[in-house]
């Protein structure tokens, strides 16, 4: 009987023969907390006398949810941190280098065929590395930390097909909302996702980092993508290593198939307050925006905001509407300047902060304000999520989405401007 | 830790898909470090005088998909610290569901549709049997799954680790 990409990482990192249900206690090669779940972790690991982290490749924290500190109370929390990481010999990224689930991969610390565990989570990102990595809770990722290894069950996989040529101007994050919205926020609950098939082959690194960050928001575990010469272009060309590349057999068994048509794809967008509530872009034509924004661990790498900056060059955002971006890391925001993309951004009126959240979480760079509607770039969209529920909208689309919207002051689908 | 529970049923406005960030928003976990103190916001987003309302032993009763989204671990302490002493919902989010097994607050899997908000129910973690005394109407929920019911039996993860010194989930 033919295994599927999970059954196999977790059966070679069990030396069992790893079947869907089951309870299996697997080796983990690497675990990462951030600023907004490292607290409870570091209350664990220090109860539990930790030393070292015997995961194979180690761990690390990366302050990113509120970065630079924004209030005295989130700089007592980044202190502990930095003491606790200090203490211990933990590589710490600090404020400005950027968010943990673009750290992470661009460090090499996560391979083909690895399996992963982050106190975020978005940490199935990883997934478009053909790894299997999956988002816990602190206590989770201490007992990863401290025994380097877990407990999992053996999760069964949803085969998502798509096919076709995406048109113009719609983006893997079109694709991705319009998969959410079809199979709803829970519809993938535990189960492992493959996105497979022509419209992925031929799909950037960057759109397929977009769709396994955003497999979370239908409930989804894991969704590792398969290995290709894209993902050994991506990991060769920074000097990564290359891991043990995993391939579902053809035979393996498939819970249930989706098949999607991307062809036939327009851009889309989330409407508040939910992720699989979503709609055409065109439909909510008119709705009038106060804030844009670009970034996050879904939309801030370098391709995201080339899309958004070839719309908006030699443009300007409309009057009364904030275009606010947040880079992914550092790097993505040395090559937008090198690229002349920063440019082309902040001459078009874009307000350009730190690399890092950002506004996503609500705590800093962006608050809306009462009444006010957001179109963003990120995974969220929840009431309250950017740190106001005093009836604000947040609505989700694609790079592109938001440029266009952020030009007219109103949702705008980016076919027509 | 105790099997029977006794408490009332808060509902919210909101069945399903109730989210972590409506457990405890992101505005106070990212600054407050005192589950005590974040106690005094839970779903504050949802139910703004939940807090207020709460009584220790309380559930909370819910829908699908309880505990979507953010990983974040405050949720499941912060509703123990509020006092909840299990939740009632007919399907969980993966993340969170060990979590609560993790921290040691239990998750009850059953239909809640008959269940009125205001209710006093009764929840025997052993049989799985959640009941209105009042009228009489039960429900058999789902089996807690052996992992975690020793998880849950030794006081969460972490401690867990402590008292075998390892997994010893069988």
């Amino acid at each position: 009987m033919g295994k599927t990409i999970a059954e196999k990482v977790l059966a070679s990192h069990t030396g069992l023969d790893c079947s869907t249900g089951e309870i299996v206690v697997a080796s983990v090669d690497f675990c990462m907390s951030q600023d907004g779940t490292s607290t409870m972790m570091i209350r664990e690991l220090e109860s539990l006398g930790f030393k070292v982290p015997k995961t194979k490749n180690g761990m690390t924290i990366v302050i990113d949810h509120n970065s630079p500190c924004p209030s005295v109370d989130v700089a007592k929390i980044h202190t502990r941190i930095r003491d606790f990481a200090k203490v211990n010999g933990i590589p710490l990224h600090d404020v400005g280098e950027g968010i943990c689930h673009q750290l992470v991969p661009e460090s090499g610390k996560v391979l083909p065929g690895d399996l992963v565990v982050g106190a975020d989570s978005h940490t199935c990102t990883y997934g478009a590395l053909n790894a299997c990595s999956t988002g816990l809770g602190s206590a989770d990722v201490a007992a990863a930390a401290y025994t380097g290894k877990l407990w999992f069950k053996v999760p069964e996989t949803y085969s998502i097909v798509v096919n076709g040529k995406m048109p113009r101007r719609v983006s893997a994050k079109d694709l991705v909302l319009d998969v959410i919205g079809s199979l709803t926020a829970d519809g993938a609950t535990y189960k492992s996702t493959e996105f497979v098939s022509e419209t992925i082959d031929a799909m950037s690194m960057d759109g397929r980092f977009t769709i396994a960050n955003m497999a979370v928001e239908m409930g989804a575990k894991f969704c590792p993508f398969e290995f290709d010469f894209k993902t050994a272009e991506w990991l060769s060309s920074r000097g990564l290593g290359s891991g043990a590349k995993v391939m579902s057999d053809h035979d393996a068994t498939f819970e249930k198939r989706f098949d999607f048509d991307a062809s036939d794809l327009v851009p889309k967008v989330a409407k508040p307050h939910a992720v699989d509530n979503v709609v055409d872009a065109s439909v909510l034509a008119g709705t009038e925006i106060h804030q844009a924004f670009l970034g996050t661990c879904t939309n801030g790498r370098l391709s995201d905001l080339e899309a958004a900056a070839k719309l908006l060059k030699g443009k300007r955002v409309k009057s009364g509407v904030r275009l606010i971006v947040a880079p992914a890391s550092r790097a993505v925001l040395a090559e937008a300047i090198d690229g002349g993309v920063y440019s082309a951004l902040l001459k078009a009126g874009a307000v350009i902060v730190a690399p890092g959240c950002g506004p996503c979480v609500g705590t800093h760079a962006g608050i809306p304000g009462d009444g006010e509607n957001v179109i963003s770039t990120a995974n969220r969209n929840f009431k309250g999520r950017m740190g106001n529920n005093k009836d604000v909208g947040i609505y989700l689309g694609s790079p592109e989405t938001i440029a266009a919207s952020a030009l007219t002051g109103r949702i705008t689908d980016p076919r027509e401007v | 830790m105790n099997v029977k529970l006794t408490g009332s049923a808060h509902r919210f406005s909101q069945n399903d898909d109730i989210n972590t960030d409506y457990i405890i928003s992101g505005r106070y976990k990212f600054k407050i470090d005192d589950m005590n103190e974040l106690a005094k916001h839970v779903m504050e987003d949802i139910s703004p005088d939940f807090a207020a309302k709460v009584h220790k032993g309380d559930f909370i009763v819910a829908g699908r998909n309880f505990g979507c989204g953010s990983s974040r671990e405050q949720a499941p302490r912060a509703l123990k610290a509020a006092g909840v002493s299990a939740v009632i919902a007919r399907s969980y989010a993966r993340i969170f569901y060990r979590s609560c097994f993790n921290v040691g607050l239990p998750l009850v899997e059953c239909d809640t549709e008959w269940i009125k908000d205001g209710v006093v129910l009764t929840v025997d973690l052993d049989t799985g049997e959640v009941a209105d005394p009042k009228t009489g109407m039960k429900v058999q929920a789902k089996p807690i799954p052996k992992t975690m019911q020793i998880l849950l039996h030794d006081g969460g993860l972490i401690p867990h680790l402590k008292r075998h010194g390892d997994f010893a989930l069988r």
